[in-house]
């Protein structure tokens, strides 16, 4: 039986997910979800917009306007959409090469404008839609079908990448973490500018395999063992920051925000200033 | 009446503004970056919204975005742009959202003459999109034309929701000319069907009974539905079933190719008694009709056949002048694009020939008149 959550925002009709056993894409869904639960929006003002991969699916699952969009295209159809119509709240759901790799132009201008959108990067280190291979955000070192000797590329700090382009909240979560998760998400709609949110999810079926991570729970496990609260990250040495990773708010500031701007033009030409 | 010395890409935003455009995303190409310029300076004013984007394929996002929000949309561009476009091309036209894609041709392949006309995408506007699709692309060949047949680019966006291109050349695009709009002016504006039913009941991809194309929800209307440029079914949700997917992707292709005699619109010119027929469009046409005029004059039977709408083509209407005609001439500024086409009608029945330029100059009357006193006899 679907729960109470799921009844009310879900498409239940269009369930079961296309998303393989183990696979921590549902739970951020579930947060994001929760997120909106949280903060009682109305489902006819929420739009979902996605890209292309196996987050990008989550969108069809759900009741509300939703968006399903090109390879990397996602923040600049929620671009056209926010200032079309400013009132719509709108959340973007995205994977680490959907909004990274082939998508990267769009987050940077996204950041710099600091447009009303919330962006959730689902990021499980690999593309898993076409079975695996390394994305901006593997490892070094790790493997992919297209890096079969291990990955050579550095991979991208998107949350760092984020903050830099001009983002005005920044916060990062992983699915064992789920509730914290879905904290940050409220926060980061409740953020009046664009926000970012990296979920860091689990791929079993082709990064997991391919680089022995073990089972799926083994997974979640290695992202509470090595995940390291904002607040006490500060305080560790460089060398206890080794294989460890930050989670929570990572970065807030306070930025005109790029709607209200284009808003605020619009007033004064009508005013003949 | 206001008369008005009009540029042709000034003319298209004039034409898309009276059409009811309200949203523009572009990024400044040579020579279409005049219509993103008059945008943002116009758009703002009338509480319209213009937002430059971080490149081609963004602009045409952006673009499509608006347009599911409920606003009609615009984006231009020239040769390097409509290329980056036609990925977002196909999605419009699988999730059947309305919007006008100007190409303001220009020179190539690739970067090529930036500043020289061509009529080089002539094909690209058919088939640039991969996948099997059918296409509205309209060509208009003077200033005053290309004010009402923007609007008219519009209107078919709106009612067969499906991206309209709209073709112009660097000559049209930046020439001057008198024009009189009259703001009055009964012009037929159509906007996109809404829902009639209620939201539960609301199936975003399901073609009512006499109506050529679904009703289309906005956004934020109480509709919640789902766009995907995957196969779908009439919810709009992914479907991976071969019929289901086989009567979406024909339905998209007949709601064009079925209604050809309202989408098509062509221009014949001194074709009553003509044995000798050009075919031509955009700025090349202004050049042919010029010769036919002068023909004339020396006793050749020659008129002018200018299709208005390049796609889907005036089949019905090339291959009855093939019927007409002992000879065809196709002049374009390109190498024989066009050709191909008017080939496959009109040559079934008599010859067809080519004539093009692709380096950058024009065709002039005077090499038109050279062709054909070359080749016929008065």
């Amino acid at each position: 039986m679907p729960s109470e959550l799921v009844k009310k925002y879900y498409r239940t009709d269009n369930l079961p997910h296309i998303w393989c056993p183990g696979c921590g894409n549902g739970i951020v869904t579930r947060a994001i979800v929760k997120a909106i639960d949280t903060l009682g929006l109305d489902k006819n003002n929420v739009c979902i917009v996605s890209g292309i991969g196996c987050s990008s699916r989550a969108p069809g699952y759900l009741d509300f306007n939703t968006l399903h969009t090109t390879h990397g295209r996602a923040l600049a159809f929620a671009t056209g959409v926010k200032l079309a119509n400013p009132e719509l709240e709108i959340i973007v759901v995205t994977g680490d090469g959907d909004s990274s790799a082939i998508g990267g132009n769009h987050l940077i201008h996204a950041c710099r404008r600091n447009i009303n959108l919330t962006t959730i990067v689902f990021n499980n280190n690999t593309y898993g839609m076409t079975g695996g291979q390394y994305s901006p955000t593997t490892p070094t070192g790790d493997k992919g079908t297209t890096a079969p000797y291990g990955n050579i590329d550095p991979s991208f700090d998107l949350c760092k990448l984020s903050a830099a382009a001009g983002a005005s909240y920044v916060a990062r979560g992983t699915i064992f973490a789920a509730n914290m998760l879905e904290k940050s998400i409220v926060e980061a709609i409740q953020n009046k500018g664009f926000s970012l949110v990296e979920a860091y999810t689990t791929c079993p079926t082709y990064y997991g395999r391919k680089n022995k991570k073990g089972s799926p729970v083994d997974m979640a496990t290695y992202l509470k063992d090595n995940a390291v609260n904002v607040v006490a990250w500060d305080k560790l040495s460089a060398e206890k920051k080794v294989g460890k990773f930050v989670i929570g708010k990572l970065h807030e500031e306070t930025r005109p925000e790029y709607t209200k701007a284009y808003d605020e033009l619009v007033e004064s030409l009508a005013k003949g200033d | 009446m206001a008369v008005k010395l009009m540029q042709g890409n000034e003319a298209c935003v004039a034409g898309a503004l009276r059409a009811g455009m309200t949203f523009y995303a572009g990024y400044p190409i040579t020579p279409s970056t005049e219509i993103a310029e008059l945008s943002a300076e116009e758009l703002p004013k009338i509480g319209g919204k213009f937002i430059q984007m971080e490149d081609e394929i963004a602009s045409i996002a952006a673009a499509l975005g608006a347009s599911l929000a409920g606003r009609k949309s615009m984006t231009a561009t020239s040769g390097p742009g409509f290329s980056l476009k036609q990925e977002n091309i196909g999605y419009g036209i699988i999730t059947e959202t309305p919007v006008v894609v100007v190409n303001v041709q220009r020179n190539g392949p690739s970067t090529g003459l930036p500043t020289s006309p061509a009529q080089g995408d002539i094909m690209q506007a058919r088939w640039g999109t991969h996948g099997d699709h059918s296409i509205i692309a309209l060509y208009p060949s003077s200033v005053k034309e290309i004010y009402n047949i923007t609007i008219r680019a519009f209107n078919l966006a709106e009612k067969y929701r499906t991206p309209v291109i709209l073709l112009l050349d660097e000559i049209i695009g930046h020439m001057r000319e008198k024009v009189e709009i009259n703001e009055d002016d009964n012009i037929e504006i159509i906007d996109r069907k809404k829902p009639s039913c209620k939201p539960e009941d609301y199936k975003a991809f399901k073609v009512n009974k006499g109506d050529i194309v679904p009703e289309m929800a906005a956004f934020g209307k109480g509709y919640r539905f789902h766009v995907t440029g995957l196969a779908h079914d009439e919810t709009g949700f992914p479907t991976g079933n071969e019929i289901k997917a086989g009567q979406l992707y024909s339905r998209l292709m007949s709601k064009i190719e079925d209604n050809k005699d309202d989408i098509v619109t062509y221009e014949e010119y001194k074709l009553e008694d003509a044995k000798i027929a050009i075919v031509s469009y955009g700025s090349i046409s202004r050049s042919s009709k010029s010769a036919v005029d002068s023909l004339r004059e020396m006793g050749y039977k020659i008129g002018l056949f200018r299709p208005i709408t390049i796609w889907p083509s005036p089949e019905a209407q090339l291959f009855e002048l093939g019927k007409k005609m002992d000879k065809v001439y196709v002049i374009e500024l390109n190498a024989g694009q066009y050709f191909l086409e008017v080939d496959r009608l009109a040559g079934k029945n008599c010859q067809v020939e080519k004539f093009g330029k692709i380096n950058g100059e024009i065709i002039t009357p005077e090499e038109i008149i050279a062709l054909i006193k070359e080749e016929n006899h008065a």
